[in-house]
């Protein structure tokens, strides 16, 4: 059988797997070929550029989400996390109130970003320690967590946006545009970022130590946690990692914007969920693949932009949607269905 | 076999018979042609060791699988039992080991359960509560038809079971070692319930691997080997010497404790106790010492507490007290990885569940336990890690098409080997196995213990466990008997199959 896609390459490539990998792949193209037979604004670089900048708040998402998956849980607080940053990084960028100093702080840029994604990775890490030391199942930690975040969100701003990131010359915190707005060699900065993301997530999985520690204890815990595997650091790591990741997302959207509301990513979980699955993971955990997962965010992605452009109802974008993650959740039954699992 | 006057056993109706039943799994046979006859309102008993094919027979029998070959006769007719429940509607019940009870249900929804009686306004549940409590009366047992099966022990568990199969009306009742989670007094009483059953004229078909308990309650004794009836008699003929005699008989072998030097103590465990979760020792102050260079084989039946010292000593379990010292170093408040850094590696017994990753390939199930061996800074290297598995599939020889072959291509024996093989990719220096031959042919057993063996000859420290005597004679040097999570005797190789036995038994013991 040809159910080894996803574990870390080792020999090279076959065409059987190829194929059976590659229907994300496949699906990818045919996206792009029907929408650019349909359209003629479709196939050009400047709208591929305009959706991948779209798809890279997702892939980002889905990046972390993969990491939760393999290890056989889920996490549902991402788009929760991700407004809880935005929020947080737009309430820094308005500057810090210390009344017992009685100064207003505006900290520089990077450091507004480095602080938003250390509170992304403690909130990811709340997760990962209800997980892995409190036995909450993860869908209900995260499900808890979704709803703490994005409560928090509201109350840090009584539900208003904030609206002038931009910054001040005078105080020195300009440049947070820069990251939703600017290009390097003519590629929006969002998608270098989900490329530098995606490759390090990648060379995670296949390479270091970890990226084995995560497959094999997504793939039997009790199996691994005998060969040595620290299971419970495992858990907290990809949970945290998922969290940090939620909150480079947010800065992303934020900084696209020049804004930062607490109800942005509603619902952002889920695409990235279905990105992962469409990916071909199993949500049983121990398979998949960034890879995969990539593809799952541009077909995704790039399936809701096509059908904007040739005017199709944004209702029936979404059932297009979930058509396109039910019949990717049907394959992936179908190749992991023929054997591997235990019987 | 005579079949002589009234009074004898034998003269009893016979309910249920198989007739040269046999059954193979692909080219495994489990069971090779066997007869034999259940009597009316008699207890017949099934003594063999595991896999003599005694759970098969048993599947058959309650139509849980089918027969490759042979006849079942139930009441002179030859029968076909499509499935569980078509046995269940001729009178054919099975209680399993474990107990399959909803725990969050009430001892009447349990017995009703998937066939609730329907009244005018939905379940009729005074209906079911009544029969239930007659039927409670007639076991003769206090037990509220209310009470959740969660809040009762275990033996009352079993009693549910049973009246369950009752209310079904079962003329035949099977029992697969019912008493192996029971106190001595909840012995007592389902020996009570069974004498009583078998008065009405109810049949029971028991297993047990307390020898001399099932000795006390059975009429009958059909003793299984390798898939093949070896002998069956009534009661009053046998012992339990002819008992055990016919269950192990003479057969493979499997080596000889090698020839190796001792040297320091390599494993020495002190005064060890573990808990279950109700707060019960399974370990109960053990203490043992291994060296280099020593096998030590680990006897005892279901339930005496070898798995949980095994697993208490790897760091899966926390012990309640005591101290586990390696090679002079105390380490048990350490986690797993560190203690198979430090030299001392399980192979658990359920590889299924314990052992393997089964979304990884041979060679990642290999080298999961080594993975900082093969880790350069922050990635590895997977040359050495190919080096590795390359090395462990030779030395262990598995039978692979190589390392990147799905784990569960392997037949059952080299999936062992491959366990076996990740925990020796880490150059332990004391090696645990708990029951390593479970579920493989012979010549896998052979292959492992050879290994162990050759193991021992180059200084590791070996621990096995097992459930089989004809493996305690093998390659060890030392026999510990455990029983009731102490230790109850320790014999060298030359030791007999019989005297292990007994020491392993309940009533000896006591």
């Amino acid at each position: 059988m040809s159910a080894t896609t996803t574990a870390p390459k080792q020999d090279g490539f076959s065409i059987g797997r190829l194929l059976l990998e590659g229907r994300a792949f496949f699906a990818l193209i045919a996206i792009i070929a029907v929408f650019s037979f349909l359209s003629p604004n479709y196939f050009t670089v400047s709208n591929f550029l305009i959706m991948s900048s779209q798809v890279a708040i997702y892939g980002i998402l889905s990046v972390g989400m993969l990491l939760v998956i393999l290890n056989g849980g889920i996490d549902l607080s991402v788009g929760s996390i991700l407004a809880l940053c935005g929020v947080c990084a737009g309430a820094m960028m308005q500057g810090v109130t210390l009344e017992w100093a009685g100064v207003i702080l505006y900290p520089p840029v990077w450091a507004v970003v480095v602080l938003t994604i250390a509170i992304g990775a403690a909130v990811g890490a709340l997760n990962g320690v209800l997980v892995a030391f409190f036995k909450v199942p993860p869908f209900v930690a995260t499900l808890g967590v979704m709803y703490v975040a994005r409560g928090v969100a509201l109350l840090m701003t009584n539900g208003l946006t904030y609206n002038n990131l931009r910054g001040q010359e005078a105080l020195g915190n300009t440049g947070f545009n820069w990251l939703g707005f600017n290009r390097l060699w003519g590629i929006p900065i969002s998608v270098i970022v989900l490329a530098v993301v995606a490759v390090l997530a990648g060379l995670m999985l296949s390479r270091s130590a970890f990226g084995r520690w995560l497959y094999a204890s997504g793939g039997n815990e009790r199996a691994a946690e005998l060969s040595g595997v620290p299971v419970r650091l495992v858990k907290i790591t990809v949970y945290t990692i998922s969290g940090a990741l939620s909150a480079v997302a947010g800065l992303v959207l934020a900084s696209q914007l020049t804004s930062a509301g607490p109800t942005a990513g509603t619902t952002y979980e889920l695409t990235a969920i279905a990105a992962v699955v469409i990916g071909g993971a199993a949500l049983t955990g121990g398979r998949g693949g960034v890879r995969g997962t990539m593809l799952g965010a541009f077909v995704i992605g790039f399936l809701s932009a096509g059908l904007v452009i040739i005017g199709v109802s944004s209702y029936w974008q979404t059932v297009f949607t979930g058509a396109v993650i039910v019949l990717a959740v049907l394959m992936n039954s179908i190749q992991y269905g023929r054997g591997g699992r235990k019987s | 076999m005579t079949r002589q006057t009234e009074g004898n056993p034998d003269a009893q109706e016979v309910v249920l018979a198989a007739r040269n039943v046999a059954k193979s799994y692909g080219s495994v046979h489990a069971l090779k042609g066997v007869n034999f006859d259940i009597h009316r309102g008699q207890v017949t008993t099934l003594f063999g060791e595991n896999g003599a094919g005694k759970s098969t027979l048993m599947k058959i029998l309650s139509g849980v699988i089918q027969p490759t070959t042979g006849q079942i006769i139930l009441d002179g007719q030859p029968v076909h039992f499509a499935n569980a429940n078509d046995a269940r509607d001729r009178g054919i019940s099975i209680i399993h080991q474990e107990l399959s009870l909803a725990p969050n249900l009430s001892v009447r929804d349990n017995i009703f359960m998937g066939r609730e009686l329907r009244g005018p306004m939905g379940v009729d549940f005074a209906e079911e509560e009544r029969q239930v409590r007659r039927l409670m009366e007639e076991l003769e047992e206090e037990i509220d038809p209310l009470t959740p099966v969660e809040e009762l022990r275990l033996g009352q568990q079993q009693i549910v079971e049973i009246a369950r199969a009752l209310s079904v009306d079962s003329r035949i009742l099977i029992m697969d070692e019912p008493t192996s989670a029971l106190s001595a007094s909840e012995v007592e009483v389902l020996f009570k319930v069974i004498r009583d059953l078998t008065a009405r004229g109810v049949s029971i078909v028991y297993i047990s691997h307390h020898l001399e308990e099932a000795l006390t309650i059975t009429d009958h004794a059909v003793v299984l080997r390798d898939g093949t009836m070896t002998a069956y008699a009534p009661r009053a003929d046998i012992d339990l010497e002819w008992i055990v005699r016919n269950m192990v008989g003479e057969n493979y072998d499997l080596g000889s404790p090698p020839d190796s030097a001792r040297g320091q103590v390599a494993l020495s465990i002190r005064n060890l106790s573990v808990p279950d979760q109700t707060g019960q020792d399974l370990v109960r102050n053990l203490s043992l010492d291994v060296k280099a260079g020593e096998i030590v084989c680990i006897y005892g039946l279901m339930g005496a507490g070898r798995t949980e010292l095994l697993e208490t000593c790897a760091g899966r379990l926390r012990a309640s007290g005591g101290e586990i010292v390696l090679e002079g170093q105390e380490i048990s408040h350490l986690p797993i990885g560190e203690r198979i850094a430090r030299g001392l590696a399980l192979v658990p017994e359920d590889r299924q569940r314990d052992g393997l990753v089964q979304t990884m390939s041979v060679g990642q199930n290999l080298s999961l336990a080594s993975i900082r061996n093969f880790t350069r800074g922050l990635f590895t290297s997977s040359r050495t890690e190919r080096r590795l598995i390359d090395d462990s599939i030779r030395s262990v020889t598995v039978k692979t098409s190589g390392g990147g072959a799905p784990i569960g291509s392997l037949s059952g024996g080299n999936q062992q080997k491959v366990v076996i093989g990740k925990m020796l990719a880490t150059n332990p220096k004391v090696i645990m196995l708990d029951e390593p031959s479970r579920g493989i042919d012979i010549g896998a057993k052979a292959e492992v213990f050879r290994l162990l063996a050759e193991g021992a000859r180059r200084g590791l420290a070996v621990i096995y466990s097992t459930s089989e005597v004809s493996e305690c004679l093998s390659i060890a040097h030392r026999i510990i008997v455990m029983h009731k999570g102490r230790i109850s005797a320790e014999f060298d190789s030359t030791v007999s199959k019989e005297k292990i036995m007994a020491a392993s038994g309940e009533s000896v013991a006591a």
